[in-house]
C-alpha cells in the first residue's frame, strides 16, 4: 500500500515540478548553480574512474583471450563494446546515484527539516519547481558527462594495452573501429537520458518528502541511493530488451 | 484582522486541534501560548495554509483562505511574513541575499532599489555589517533578526512568528520581542506569535490565546492574565516561583 502511495506521490511530484514556474531571473541562477554542483563537480571522479576501469577492462579481456587464433584487435573491440554499451551509461550512473543522488537527497532533506521548504511555500513559491526543476535541467547535460566517460574509458584501455604490452597501438585502434554500429551509441544515449531523469527526480523525491530530523536525512540518503540504483538497473534491463533484441 | 472559526485538525486518528475560534487584531502582538506539544505550531501552520484541516474557516480581513483561487492565495501570501522556529534561512545564500529574496521573487524593483531596502530593514533589526556573512556564520540571535528582516522586507500585512525567542539568552530574547512589537505597531501589522516564554507573555502579550488539550482554554491579555482564576492558566503561567511572587505582589499592589 505504501509502495503504491509513494509511486503515485512520485508522479504527482513530477507534474507539480513543471507547474507555476519560478521567475526566470532567479531560475537561471539556480540552474547554473546546479550545473556547477551536479555536472562540473562530477567530472573529476567520472574521469578518474572511467580511465582506470577502461584500463582494467582491457587487461582482463587481453588476459582472457590468450588463444593465438583470436586476433589481437579483439581486445580493442571488446573494450569499446563494454564501455559504450554498459560501463559508461549504466555503471557510471550507479556511481552518480551515490555521488549526485545522495547530495540531492541530503540537501533537499536538510531544507525540509530546517523548514526552508515551508519558508518557500509560505512565500507562495512552488517549492518543487524551485528545487527540482533546475536539477532536472542541469542533468540534461548528463550525456555530456557520459561521453567523457566513454572517451576516457577507451583511452584508458588504450594506455593499459600499449603499456602492458597486450597488443600494439595499431591493433587496438583497428579494434575500436571494428563492426561499429551507430545505433549502439544511440541506445547508450537513450539510456543516459532516462537515467539522468531518474538521477534528478528520485533523490529529490526522497529528500522532499522526508520526515524527521538530521538522523533521518542520513537514512533518506541511503534509501534514495538504494532506490535510484535499483531503478537504474531495472530500467537498464527493460531498455536493453526493448532496444537491442 | 484574522478570524479563526471552529478549526479542527488531526493527524491520522489523533485530533490535535479540536475546534478553535478566535480573532487576531491588526497592529497588535497576538500571542498563542501553551505547553510544548499543545499544538501551537500546528495551529500556526494551519493559519498559513501549510497544513490542510478537516473543518473550520480562517479568514484574512474578511476573505476566507480556503475559498481563494490559487492566484489569490499567492497574492495573499506575498503579504505574509513568517519567522520560523529555527529561522529557516536559506543556507546557500548570504544574509543580504536571504533578505533580498522575497523582493526578487515578488517585486519588479531594480537592483539598487532592492539593495537600499535590504540595507534599511537590516538596520531596522540592528544588523549593519552582516550583509556578506553566511547564515551558518551568524549566532542564533543574529539569525532570528535576519529571519525577521526577511519576513518584513516586503511590507507584510500579516506577520507570524513561531517561538521567536526560543534558544536565545534572556536579554536577546527581550530585544527580539520588543523589536517585533515595535515593527507591529509602526507598520500596523497583524502579528501572531507562538510562545511558551513567560517574559514574552508579560512584555508583549497584547492579546493572549491559551491552548490546552487542543482547545482554547483561556483568552485575554497581559493585563488580565494576572487576575484570572482559570486553573489551567495559573498552572501554566505560575509554574515558576518567580512568577508566583510577581503575581502576589501585583495583586497586593492593586488591592
Ligand atoms: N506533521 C505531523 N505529523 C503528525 N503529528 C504531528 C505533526 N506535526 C505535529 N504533530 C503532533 O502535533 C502535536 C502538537 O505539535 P506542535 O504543534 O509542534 O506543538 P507545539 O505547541 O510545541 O508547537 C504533537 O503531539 C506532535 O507530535
Ligand atoms: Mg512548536
Amino acid at each position: 500500500m505504501t509502495y503504491l502511495h509513494n509511486i503515485g506521490a512520485y508522479f504527482l511530484m513530477i507534474v507539480e515540478m513543471f507547474r507555476k514556474p519560478t521567475k526566470w531571473t532567479v531560475m537561471k541562477q539556480l540552474i547554473l548553480k546546479d550545473v556547477d554542483d551536479l555536472i562540473i563537480g562530477s567530472l573529476g571522479i567520472v574521469a578518474f574512474i572511467s580511465f582506470f576501469v577502461g584500463g582494467v577492462v582491457t587487461i582482463q579481456t587481453a588476459l582472457n583471450i590468450d588463444n593465438p587464433l583470436i586476433p589481437k584487435y579483439l581486445v580493442g573491440f571488446a573494450t569499446r563494446q563494454s564501455i559504450v554499451l554498459e560501463f559508461a551509461p549504466t555503471f557510471m550512473s550507479i556511481i552518480m546515484a551515490g555521488k549526485v543522488g545522495s547530495f540531492i537527497t541530503s540537501s533537499i532533506g536538510t531544507m525540509r527539516v530546517t523548514e526552508q521548504i515551508d519558508a518557500l511555500e509560505v512565500m507562495g513559491i512552488n517549492s518543487l519547481n524551485y528545487l527540482v526543476f533546475p536539477k532536472f535541467i542541469a542533468l540534461l547535460l548528463y550525456p555530456f558527462v557520459i561521453s567523457i566517460a566513454m572517451f576516457l574509458g577507451i583511452l584508458g584501455g588504450m594506455a593499459a594495452c600499449v603499456y602492458g604490452g597486450f597488443s600494439t597501438l595499431e591493433d587496438y585502434i583497428v579494434g575500436i573501429q571494428t563492426d561499429f554500429i551507430s545505433f549502439h551509441v544511440t541506445y547508450a544515449f537513450i539510456k543516459t537520458f532516462v537515467f539522468a531523469f531518474i538521477l534528478a527526480t528520485v533523490p529529490s523525491f526522497h529528500g522532499y518528502y522526508m520526515k524527521g530530523g538530521a538522523l533521518e536525512v542520513g537514512k533518506a540518503s541511503t534509501t534514495s541511493f538504494v532506490w535510484t540504483s535499483v531503478l537504474i538497473i531495472l530500467l537498464n534491463y527493460l531498455l536493453t530488451q526493448m532496444l537491442l533484441s | 484582522m484574522i478570524e479563526v472559526n471552529n478549526l479542527h485538525k488531526s493527524f491520522g486518528d489523533v485530533e490535535i486541534l479540536k475546534g478553535i475560534s478566535t480573532t487576531f487584531d491588526k497592529g497588535k502582538t497576538n500571542l498563542i501560548i501553551g505547553q510544548s506539544g499543545s499544538g501551537k505550531t500546528v495551529f500556526l501552520k494551519c493559519l498559513l495554509g501549510l497544513f490542510d484541516y478537516e473543518e473550520g474557516t480562517i479568514s484574512y480581513d474578511g476573505k476566507i483562505f480556503s475559498l481563494l483561487s490559487e492566484d489569490e492565495k499567492r497574492n495573499l501570501r506575498a503579504k505574509i511574513g513568517m519567522v520560523f522556529q529555527g529561522s529557516a534561512l536559506f543556507d546557500s545564500m548570504t544574509i543580504a541575499q536571504n533578505v533580498m529574496f522575497p523582493l526578487q521573487m515578488f517585486t519588479k524593483q531594480s537592483k539598487s532599489e532592492m539593495e537600499d531596502r535590504v540595507d534599511f530593514v537590516l538596520k531596522r533589526v540592528n544588523l549593519d555589517d552582516a550583509h556578506k556573512k553566511m547564515p551558518s556564520e551568524a549566532s542564533g540571535g543574529m539569525q532570528k533578526r535576519v529571519a525577521i528582516a526577511r519576513a518584513i522586507v516586503n511590507n507584510p500585512m500579516y506577520l507570524f512568528c513561531d517561538e521567536p525567542n526560543s534558544g536565545l539568552d534572556p536579554k536577546t530574547a527581550i530585544v527580539i520581542d520588543n523589536l517585533i512589537q515595535e515593527i507591529t505597531d509602526e507598520y500596523q501589522i497583524t502579528t501572531v506569535i507562538n510562545s511558551h516564554d513567560m517574559n514574552s507573555v508579560m512584555e508583549i502579550g497584547e492579546k493572549i490565546v491559551f491552548l490546552k488539550n487542543g482547545l482554547k482554554a483561556w483568552e485575554g491579555s497581559n493585563e488580565t492574565i494576572f487576575k484570572t482564576d482559570n486553573e489551567s492558566v495559573t498552572d501554566f503561567v505560575y509554574s515558576s516561583n518567580l512568577f508566583k511572587k510577581v503575581r502576589k505582589m501585583y495583586i497586593e499592589e492593586n488591592e
